[in-house]
This record gives C-alpha cells, sequence and structure tokens, in this order.
C-alpha cells in the first residue's frame, strides 16, 4: 500500500528541518523510482557511484573514495555525520511503519464488513430472481390468453373515430341549420368546407348523398341569405366584403360575385351621385330665377360633397374590391377550385380587374357629367377663387383614386375636366369683357345722347373717354388677376404641361387679351359699317369720334400695356406662335381711322343733307332779291363750330396750311380778286366755247380734290373733310337746279358768308375758295338771266347777318 | 402689249346725257345731249372710227330745251328719246319728246364735210309724250330688245307705260301706276329688265329701290335703303335675271340679289364721290362701269358674281370629259378687283355707257362737256376670251 506512505510524511515530523526532509523525500522518491524533474539548479548525475543517494551507490567506490579524500578528521566528520542521518533515517522509517500499519488494520476491518453485506444481498437476489420467472411465468400465460381480444379492440377504436366523424356528418345538416338560424355564417362555412370533400367523395352512396343534398340545399340557402344580404341596401361594406369572402369560399362563380358586388357599389355609389345630381338640379333650378342664385350651394362645397361622399366610397370600393377578388383570390379562396378549374380561376384576376376598371370608368363617367354640368353652372364673371379651389380638390381627390387603381384614365379624365374648366372660365371671362365693354358703350352712349339738364354741365368727351378706358382697363386687370388663380403654385393642377404653357398663351393671351381686344377693334368698325343707312338707329357722331379717340389710345400705348401686363403674369412656355403687338396696334390703328372717317362722312351728311334740302325745296328761279344769308348757312357755321369743338376735345389742332392769313378780311379781298376774272367770261359770253375752256385751264393748275378721302388723326383734317364734303354737296345740287337772276345773287351771297367763317377750320383755305367759286360758278351757269350782285352790296348784307 | 390711248372729245356745251345707239350693232356711236339755258341745246352723234382711232360727229339741234336724259330706240336706229326741261312763265318744265334723226345721219355718215357743226341739221319731232298731267320726266326707257312700240317714262311718282301707234307719231299711256307715300316722292332713275319677258321695272327713288311688273303695274318688290344716300342710278345684270347693280351719294355701288333684298350680296367703295352711273358690260357682264362726281371712271372686274366666276369655260368637250373632278380644271376664282381708274375727266361725270357694237369699249362724259371713249384693257380681255 504505497498511497499510505506517499500523501502526507510531514505530519509526523513538523518543524523538522525542510533540507533534511526533502533529503529523506528524495531518497525516498528515489527508492519508489520517482524522478524529481523540473529542478534545473540540482545537477546530480544519478549514475553517480559515490552519491550516497544514488541510486547506483557502491559502498566500496565511496569508501575508497572518502578514504582517499578525506583527512581523518574529515572522516571523523564524515562518520558522525553519517551516524546522525542513519539514525534520522531510522526514525523516519519506524513513523512510517507505525502510520501504514494502522491503516492495514482499518482496511481489514472494512473488508470484512463488506463479506458480512454481499452474504445478505445474494440471498435476497435469489428471492428477486424466484419472484421474477414466477412474474414472466404469469404475463405469459396472460398474454397468451388474451391474444384474439386484442384486435378486436384496436378494431373497434378505430369504428369508434369513424362513428364520430359519421356523426359530424349527420348532424352537419342540423348543425349548420342552427349556425344559419344564428346567422353564425362563418361558423357554418367552415363546418361546410370540412365535408364537403369527404360528401364529395362519397356522394354515390345514398345516404351520403341526402347528406350532401341536405347540406347543399342549407347552404344553398345559405348563400341565398347572404346574397339577399348582399344586396340588400343596409348592409355595411365590411359586412358586404365578408359575405363575399363566404361566397367565394363556397364555390360561388367570382365572376357573378364580382358583378354583384360591383352592381351593389354601384347602386349605393349612384346613390350618392343621384344625390349630387338632384341637388345639381335643384342648383339649377333655383338658379332660374336670377335671385336665387345665390341659395344654391356654392361649387366648392358641392365638389367637396361629391369628393367626400362619392370619391372616398369609390376608393373604398376599389380596396375592398381589390383585396377579395385581385390580390386574395388566387391564394386562398379559390384554392379548390384550382382542382377543377386551374384556367379558369386563373384569369379571375385579369377578369376581375377588368370588370373593375370598367365599373370605374362608368361612374367616374358620370360623375365627371355631374361635375362637368356644375361647373359650367358657374357662370359669374366675377371671383373665381371658389372655383379654382374646387377645380384643385377635385383633382387632388382623383390622385387617390389613380393611387388605389394606377393605369385608370380617370385622372386623365379629370385633368381634361380641369383643363376644360379652366378652358370655358377664360371663354365666360372673354364673354364677361365684351359684355361690360358693351355695357360700358351704352352707358357712354345714354351719356352722350341724354338730354342735357339745365344748370348741369354734360360731361365733356375727354371725361366719357377717360371713364370709358379706364373701367375697361381695370375690368382688364381683375379678370387677369382672377386667371392667374388658375396657375397659382398652391393649386395641384397648375403643374400639368396644359397650365404651364397652352393656358397661358393659347388661353389667356390669345383666347382672352387679344380676343378682346381684337373684339373692341371690331365692334368699333361693326359702327361704320352698320350705321349710315337711313332709318337705322345711328350712331351718336360723338361716339365715333370718342371711339376712335379710344382706338388710337389703344394702338399708342394701350394695348403693349395690357399685353405686358399680360405676358409678365403668365409666363407660357410653349411654342405656339403668338399674336405680336404690332398687328395688334396696327388692327386698332386702322380700326380708329376707320372711325374718324366714317366720323367725317357722319358729320358731312348731317351738313349736307341741311345744304341739299335748302336747294332742292326751293324754287330759285322766282326767289326775291336776296336781304339776308339764309338761315341754314348760319345754321352750317354753327354746326361747324360746335364740331371743331367737340374734335377739339380729343384731338389735336393739326397743321394749316402757311398762308393761312388770321383776317377775314384779308382772305375775302384775295378772294374776290381771284374770284372776278372766273366770273367775267360766263356773263358776257363771246363764244360758247370760252366758258369751258376757261375753267378747264383753271382745273389744270388747281389739285383734284378728293371729296371723301382719308383724314389725319387731328382736328383740321377732320373739319376740312367735312367741310370738303358739305361743299361739294351744294356744289352738285346747285347744278341739278335753275336759277333766276335773285337766285343766283342769293347763292353769290351764302358763298361770301360760308367763306367768311369756314375758312378758319381747314388746313388749305384754297380748298374752300375753290370749291365756292366752282359753285358762285355752276350757279351763274344755271342762271337764265346772270346778273351777278356787287360784292359791295355782298359783303354788306353778310355783314349785317 | 400697250393699250390704245383714250379719246378724247370735247363738247362746247355742259352735258349730262349719254346714250349708245343701241339699234346700231355695227359701228360704234353714242349720243349725247348738252344742258345750255342760254344757247340752242345740240345732240351730238359721235361716231368712233375703231381702226383710225378717228372721232366723227354729227350734230343735231334740239332747240326746245336743255337735255336731261337721252335714250336711242333698240328697234329704229333714227329713232331716241329725249327728257328735257323749259322754261316757261319762270317756271322750269321737264318734258319727254321723241325724235327721227335725218336719214343720212342714222347710219352714220363717215364722209361728213368738217362743217357738219356750222350746219346743224334739225331734229324731226314724232310725239311728244304729253305729261302734263303728271309732273317731270326723269328718264324715258325703251323696252330692251324689243320692236320700239313700247316705252316706259318715269315723270315724278309716276311710272308710265307708253304704246307708239301710227308708226311712233302717236304716244298712248297703256297704263301707269303711282309711287304713294309720305311727302314729295320723285323716282330719279330706272331700268327695265331684260328678263323675264321684259315684264320687270326697277326704279330709284330717294333710297329706295323698286321692282315693278309692268302687266299688273304693281310693285314686287322694294329694297327700303338700299344705300345710305340718294340712289343715282341702277342697271340689271344681261346674264344674271336677279343680279341688279345699284349706286349712289354713298359713293358706293352695291350689287342686289332681288330675292333677298335685305342685304346687298356685294358693295363697293371705291369712288370718293357720289356714284352717277352704274353699267354692266352687255356681254361680259363680270365688267362694270362707274362713274362718278369725283371726276373719276372706274371699271371694275366683279367676277365672283358675274355669270362665268370660274373665267370663260373654254372646251366643253373637255370638261364633260372630266366631270368628275371639275375643280381641278376650272381655274381658280378669279378675284374681284378694279381693273382701271380713268382720269381723264376734270369734272364730274354724270354719264358712262357701253358701246352696243364694240363689247370692249365704253364711254363716259363729264360735266364740262367732255366725252372720253376707253377700251377694256387688253391683257383682260384676252383673260376673258381665251
Amino acid at each position: 500500500m504505497s498511497a499510505v506512505t506517499d500523501p502526507d510524511p510531514d505530519p509526523d515530523s513538523p518543524g523538522s528541518d525542510p533540507a533534511r526532509k526533502r533529503r529523506a523525500h528524495g531518497m525516498l522518491k528515489l527508492y519508489y523510482g520517482i524522478n524529481e524533474e523540473g529542478k534545473p539548479g540540482e545537477k546530480r548525475d544519478p549514475l553517480d557511484p559515490c552519491d550516497i543517494n544514488g541510486a547506483r551507490f557502491e559502498p566500496e567506490v565511496y569508501l575508497n573514495k572518502l578514504r582517499k579524500d578525506s583527512s581523518l578528521a574529515e572522516l571523523m566528520d564524515q562518520e558522525t555525520g553519517m551516524v546522525k542521518q542513519i539514525r534520522s533515517l531510522d526514525s523516519d522509517m519506524q513513523t512510517l511503519v507505525y502510520e501504514n500499519y494502522n491503516k492495514f488494520i482499518s482496511a481489514t476491518d472494512t473488508i470484512r464488513k463488506m463479506k458480512n453485506d454481499f452474504k445478505k444481498m445474494e440471498d435476497e437476489m435469489d428471492c428477486l430472481a424466484a419472484n421474477m420467472a414466477a412474474i414472466t411465468e404469469f404475463s405469459a400465460r396472460i398474454s397468451g390468453t388474451l391474444q384474439g381480444q386484442h384486435q378486436q379492440i384496436t378494431k373497434l377504436s378505430g369504428v369508434h373515430t369513424l362513428l364520430r366523424k359519421l356523426q359530424f356528418l349527420f348532424e352537419l345538416p342540423s348543425r349548420l341549420n342552427q349556425c344559419v338560424a344564428m346567422e353564425a355564417f362563418p361558423q357554418a362555412v367552415t363546418y361546410y368546407t370540412k365535408a364537403r370533400s369527404v360528401l364529395h367523395q362519397y356522394q354515390n352512396m345514398p345516404s351520403f348523398q341526402g347528406i350532401q343534398n341536405d347540406c347543399q340545399n342549407i347552404m344553398a340557402q345559405l348563400a341565398q341569405k347572404l346574397r339577399e344580404k348582399f344586396s340588400d341596401g343596409v348592409s355595411s361594406s365590411s359586412e358586404l366584403s365578408e359575405c363575399v369572402e363566404l361566397l367565394l369560399r363556397l364555390d360561388e362563380p367570382a365572376e357573378e360575385l364580382c358583378d354583384k358586388f360591383l352592381s351593389h357599389a354601384q347602386s349605393r355609389l349612384e346613390e350618392e351621385l343621384a344625390g349630387l345630381e338632384a341637388e345639381l338640379g335643384a342648383g339649377s333650378h333655383q338658379q332660374a330665377p336670377p335671385t336665387a342664385s345665390t341659395s344654391s350651394t356654392d361649387i366648392l362645397e358641392f365638389i367637396d360633397k361629391g369628393c367626400n361622399n362619392f370619391v372616398s366610397s369609390l376608393c373604398l370600393v376599389i380596396a375592398s374590391y381589390q383585396e377579395l377578388f385581385i390580390t386574395s383570390v388566387p391564394g386562398t379562396s379559390v384554392s379548390s377550385r384550382l382542382q377543377d378549374g386551374e384556367l379558369a380561376s386563373r384569369d379571375v384576376p385579369r377578369m376581375a380587374s377588368s370588370k373593375l376598371v370598367e365599373f370605374v370608368d362608368r361612374l367616374c363617367g358620370r360623375y365627371f357629367s355631374v361635375v362637368e354640368l356644375r361647373i359650367r353652372e358657374e357662370k359669374g364673371v366675377g371671383d373665381n377663387s371658389l372655383l379654382v379651389r374646387a377645380l384643385d380638390r377635385f383633382h387632388r381627390r382623383l390622385q387617390a383614386v389613380s393611387k388605389v387603381l394606377p393605369g385608370s384614365g380617370v385622372p386623365a379624365r379629370g385633368t381634361e375636366i380641369v383643363v376644360g374648366a379652366a378652358r370655358g372660365r377664360v371663354r365666360q371671362y372673354l364673354a364677361g369683357l365684351k359684355s361690360f365693354y358693351l355695357d360700358s358703350l351704352t352707358d357712354v352712349r345714354q351719356a352722350l345722347s341724354a338730354p342735357r339738364l339745365p344748370g348741369k354741365e354734360a360731361p365733356s368727351l375727354a371725361e366719357v373717354l377717360g371713364g370709358l378706358s379706364s373701367a375697361v382697363l381695370n375690368q382688364v386687370k381683375s379678370v387677369l388677376a382672377y386667371v392667374h388663380l388658375f396657375t397659382a403654385k398652391d393649386v395641384s393642377f397648375a403643374s400639368k404641361p396644359y397650365f404651364k404653357g397652352e393656358f397661358c398663351s393659347q388661353g389667356v393671351r390669345e383666347g382672352l387679351v387679344v380676343s378682346f381686344i381684337q373684339f373692341i377693334c371690331q365692334s368699333s368698325q361693326q359702327f361704320c359699317e352698320s350705321v349710315g343707312e337711313k332709318g337705322a338707329p345711328s350712331t351718336p357722331p360723338s361716339l365715333l369720334l370718342l371711339l376712335s379717340r379710344l382706338c388710337l389710345d389703344y394702338e399708342s400705348s394701350t394695348i403693349s400695356y395690357i399685353l405686358t401686363l399680360a405676358d409678365e403674369q403668365f409666363l407660357g412656355q410653349d411654342q405656339s406662335p403668338l399674336t405680336p403687338v404690332s398687328v395688334l396696334c396696327a388692327q386698332a390703328r386702322e380700326v380708329a381711322q376707320r372711325l374718324l372717317n366714317h366720323y367725317v362722312k357722319l358729320q358731312g351728311l348731317i351738313v349736307s343733307q341741311m345744304l341739299r334740302k335748302s336747294v332742292e325745296t326751293r324754287d330759285w328761279i322766282n326767289t326775291i332779291e336776296p336781304r339776308n344769308v339764309r338761315a341754314v348757312m348760319k345754321r352750317v357755321v354753327e354746326d361747324t363750330t360746335a364740331i371743331d369743338v367737340q374734335v377739339g376735345l380729343l384731338y389735336e389742332e393739326g397743321v394749316r396750311k402757311a398762308q393761312s392769313s388770321d383776317s377775314s378780311k384779308r382772305t375775302f379781298s384775295v378772294y374776290s380778286s381771284r374770284q372776278q376774272p372766273r366770273y367775267t367770261p360766263s356773263y358776257t359770253p363771246s363764244a360758247p366755247m370760252d366758258t369751258n375752256l376757261l375753267s378747264n385751264i383753271q382745273k389744270l393748275f388747281s389739285e383734284r380734290i378728293d371729296i371723301f378721302s382719308t383724314v389725319e388723326f387731328n382736328k383740321v383734317s377732320v373739319l376740312t373733310g367735312i367741310i370738303k364734303i358739305s361743299l361739294k354737296t351744294l356744289l352738285e345740287c346747285v347744278r341739278l337746279r335753275s336759277f333766276g337772276r335773285f337766285g343766283l345773287q342769293q347763292i353769290q351771297v351764302d358763298c361770301h358768308y360760308l367763306q367768311l367763317y369756314l375758312w378758319r377750320f381747314v388746313s388749305d383755305e384754297n380748298v374752300v375758295h375753290s370749291l365756292l367759286d366752282e359753285i358762285v360758278g355752276s350757279a351763274a351757269h344755271r342762271c337764265l338771266d346772270p346778273a351777278p350782285m356787287e360784292q359791295s352790296v355782298i359783303e354788306v348784307i353778310c355783314e349785317r347777318g | 402689249m400697250e393699250d390704245d390711248a383714250p379719246v378724247i372729245y370735247g363738247l362746247e356745251f355742259q352735258a349730262r346725257a349719254l346714250a349708245a345707239q343701241t339699234a346700231e350693232t355695227e359701228s360704234i356711236r353714242f349720243l349725247v345731249g348738252t344742258q345750255s339755258l342760254k344757247y340752242d341745246n345740240q345732240i351730238h352723234i359721235v361716231d368712233f372710227d375703231d381702226e383710225n382711232n378717228i372721232i366723227n360727229k354729227n350734230v343735231l339741234l334740239h332747240q326746245v330745251g336743255e337735255i336731261w336724259h337721252l335714250s336711242a330706240s333698240p328697234a329704229d336706229k333714227s329713232v331716241l328719246t329725249t327728257c328735257y326741261s323749259k322754261t316757261s312763265d319762270s317756271k322750269v318744265v321737264t318734258c319727254a319728246a321723241m325724235w327721227r334723226m335725218p336719214k343720212e345721219l342714222e347710219s352714220g355718215n363717215h364722209e361728213s364735210p368738217d362743217d357738219s357743226s356750222s350746219n346743224p341739221q334739225t331734229l324731226e319731232l314724232l310725239c311728244h309724250l304729253d305729261n302734263t298731267a303728271h309732273g317731270n320726266m326723269a328718264c324715258v326707257l325703251w323696252e330692251p330688245m324689243g320692236d320700239g312700240k313700247r316705252l316706259i317714262s318715269l315723270a315724278d311718282n309716276h311710272v308710265q307705260l307708253w304704246d307708239l301707234q301710227e308708226s311712233s307719231s302717236k304716244a298712248v299711256i297703256s297704263s301707269s301706276a303711282t309711287l304713294e307715300g309720305k311727302g314729295q316722292l320723285k323716282l330719279t332713275s330706272g331700268r327695265w329688265s331684260p328678263h323675264h319677258n321684259c315684264t320687270q321695272v326697277a326704279t330709284a327713288n330717294d333710297t329706295a329701290i323698286r321692282g315693278w311688273d309692268i302687266r299688273s303695274m304693281s310693285q314686287i318688290y322694294c329694297i327700303e335703303n338700299a344705300h345710305g344716300q340718294l340712289v343715282r342710278d341702277l342697271d340689271f345684270n344681261p346674264n344674271k335675271q336677279y343680279y341688279l347693280a345699284s349706286c349712289g351719294d354713298d359713293c358706293k355701288v352695291k350689287f342686289w340679289d332681288v330675292r333677298n333684298i335685305n342685304e346687298p350680296v356685294k358693295s363697293l367703295e371705291d369712288h370718293s364721290h357720289w356714284v352717277w352711273s352704274v353699267r354692266y358690260n352687255n356681254s361680259h357682264d363680270q365688267l362694270v362701269l362707274t362713274g362718278s362726281s369725283d371726276s373719276r371712271v372706274i371699271l371694275s372686274n366683279m367676277v365672283s358674281i358675274s355669270s362665268e366666276p370660274f373665267g370663260h369655260l373654254v372646251d366643253e368637250d373637255d370638261l364633260s370629259d372630266q366631270e368628275d373632278n371639275p375643280q381641278d380644271k376650272r381655274k381658280e376664282p378669279l378675284q374681284d378687283s378694279i381693273i382701271a381708274t380713268y382720269e381723264e375727266h376734270e369734272d364730274s361725270v354724270y354719264a358712262v355707257e357701253w358701246s352696243s357694237a364694240d363689247p370692249w369699249l365704253f364711254a363716259s362724259l363729264s360735266y364740262d362737256g367732255r366725252l372720253v371713249i376707253n377700251r377694256v384693257p387688253r391683257a383682260l380681255k384676252y383673260q376673258i376670251l381665251l
């Protein structure tokens, strides 16, 4: 028992010298063959025969070496040392032996005890073996006896489960009935779907067939109920989708369901549409009497209602439909159908989505037509911010539809409607502008033709013109501002290409501004064409004058101002050709010219009518000797003066020919001196040829006078035109009459009077001179007894008059 | 190609009346009546020798008074009517009479001596159109293309149809119509339509144009306010039966379709003063001549409302072949335009007339007694013919 010695060498030598102890250990180790390793400091050759602790110690060699090497003293020491060592070793040995002996004794005791125990155990094991043998025997016997019944039991338990299943089946109809009665439709459907395949499998057996028939009947009822519920208007959309899901699980044909679902949704949506329509109808009815138009809902409210009711429920319908038929169909509900009609069911999503698109298009079409109708009712030409906001909302909400149903044409249609509305709006504004302009013109007309109240100054033409011009300009500005709302940044449709490009250029600039300017020109021009017909309500000449000035002002500044304004506000981005300002200006100028020409014609006509009547109605042969200037001539001069004042209000003076004199006296003398030699030959004709020759020669040197010719934009030119027309009329009328002596003299007096007063109005007084000369000359020709009046007498008469 | 220069003939007196010798279709001949209060008035027979560009004239004395209107019989070259005014008891009355010119003048005596003017011959009076009851004669119209037996005269507010009897020596009013209305209505001018079997006459008074059916002497249409001012003259389109041209003091020339009297078919405003006379060319109705007191004569090409709006249809065989796409073959519709403005006159032009012999030649007369004979520009002539 080496284990005893090894672990505790120390407890018997506490406090002994560690070195000695180590040596003793080392020796024991050596003895037991345990080599001390890991102590590199100790270099001891174990084979050294002189090492007393070594294994190869040889006492003879050691002794010899000791004797050889050591002195006596050393030997003595060695000897005592050795004795000491031997003694200590002996005591160590003794201690060890003692210790080990005790351990041996206790071990021996233990073994003895074990021997006793094992004996007892052996007995028990024997007993156990006997028992086991008995059990084995019994068990063999039992299993032998039970062998036959075992199979029966297994069979029985199988039958039991089958019976339970059968029971479920048999109970199924009643259960289903119960479920149906309790309206637990999902439960019923779950039951039925569980049993369906079984029933299907055993359907050839009569009893099962009965069950199946019952079930099918019940389920048909159920389906019927579901359908009823489905078609029942009151059920909510979640209920509906539940119904649809159940019906789908019942293998109802998806297409039919789609149709039904959609038709149901349609009926509800159509109700909303009908509501909108009714409102529309009510609105339009109310609008029929013009006063009640304010009481109908405004367009923003209307569109809001449409968006909140119709568009949002449409979105809901689309979403639930898609969930039911398009996304979920192939995965779950129709999986059973996959077995029999794989191809058909694959087409379901496509079919369903095409139906959906059609459905949405149809309803939206109706919705859009309602909205369009409503928009069309917006006829007011005032502020349209409400309309723009309504359109904005309308457009925005349709974007939601496009999110739910990408690829639908609905938003595009919506944009079209917005564009159409914007176009219509621009048209309405144009019409509004036009009517405003015409109304203003009517006002102006009334102001011009209104009888002057005593004590109250009639508004001067310049004031009226200024008022008209600024009113029109303001109206244009405000309309531009209204239209500008369509392109505001916060409006959702402003970013559409139409509103960025065409709307600005073609819509607003061309369609509104340019058209309006052209309208002004055209309507003004109509005054030139319609008037002049005798009996037709003629335009007051002052209106012509005023419009002419208006058009001229437009040409010089207003057109470019308005167009610049429009261009600044609407920066169109498309390249479509625009009407240049110069074209419009040219147009306006042309119209101004025509108006002024027409004014001259009209005024000339008025004056010349007076003259014509005065010549035609008089018996010139039998008239009395002239004592006065005829009243009509005075009237002519008065009218001409009035026209002069009128034109002077609007047009500048203009240029006269330089030789114009400031003294009527001097002119008169020129006139008479020129006149005299022309008269003479006709009074004393030597030969008939002379008259014509002389007058023809005269004419060779004078310029041809265009009577109705284009006038310039100034007062003198206008008046020259009027006077030319009047005098030419007088000339032609004189040529158609025959005169007596006094008739000729009267003409002389009249012409002299005209000469006195008319020269100051015209640009070139020679025109007046030559025309008056011709009149007097013609009268002399047409005179039976040509005896002209003395010039001095004429002067006296005229001065007196 | 150079157009021939206008030929000018000067009369000694002032003149308003001009007529083509309608019955003459061989030589170009115009009649001009003068206006003079102091001397014997004359009728000048102006022969134009187209080849030599020479004018021959014969003068007939018309001593009863100054001539306001003149018209030649369509059947008898030597017969003509005048409307003239005479002064009696310090009153001026306008009468009408029918005259026969001397035999040797009726067909134009080209070899007439140069001093013919110094020895004027006298007209032979056939008969007076007695109008003492009806007022002043404005004009006398012969039945177009008739046998020279029927006349219409316009006197103040009466339209009178005369039958000539006993070889034109007696004129009897066969029927008449009176224009009723407010004020003093006075017919100023009239034309006898060559269409509808010569049963229609159009007259002008003030601003209105009226059509009359001479069988019943009743009014068939009335264009109120045809012109803004007085209507001066009328003419019927010789080739389109409902078309009528009018002119007046509003400086306009208007073309009417009398089936639609609300609106003129076309309106021109090329003159700068009253338009006194308008005449369709007898053969080519796109050519319209107007004379005005702005001393101008304007020849217009009104092709769009003429009977040949696509120009002359050259070859009928060719057309029948191409009936499927006639538009390709025909010329582009020609534009209405002013062909020429004639400025030879220096006084108001009161009368213009096409020659009855040469459709490309016309005469115009201004108050100062100047008669100008002009031709249609050759380029246009060929354009129309070819």
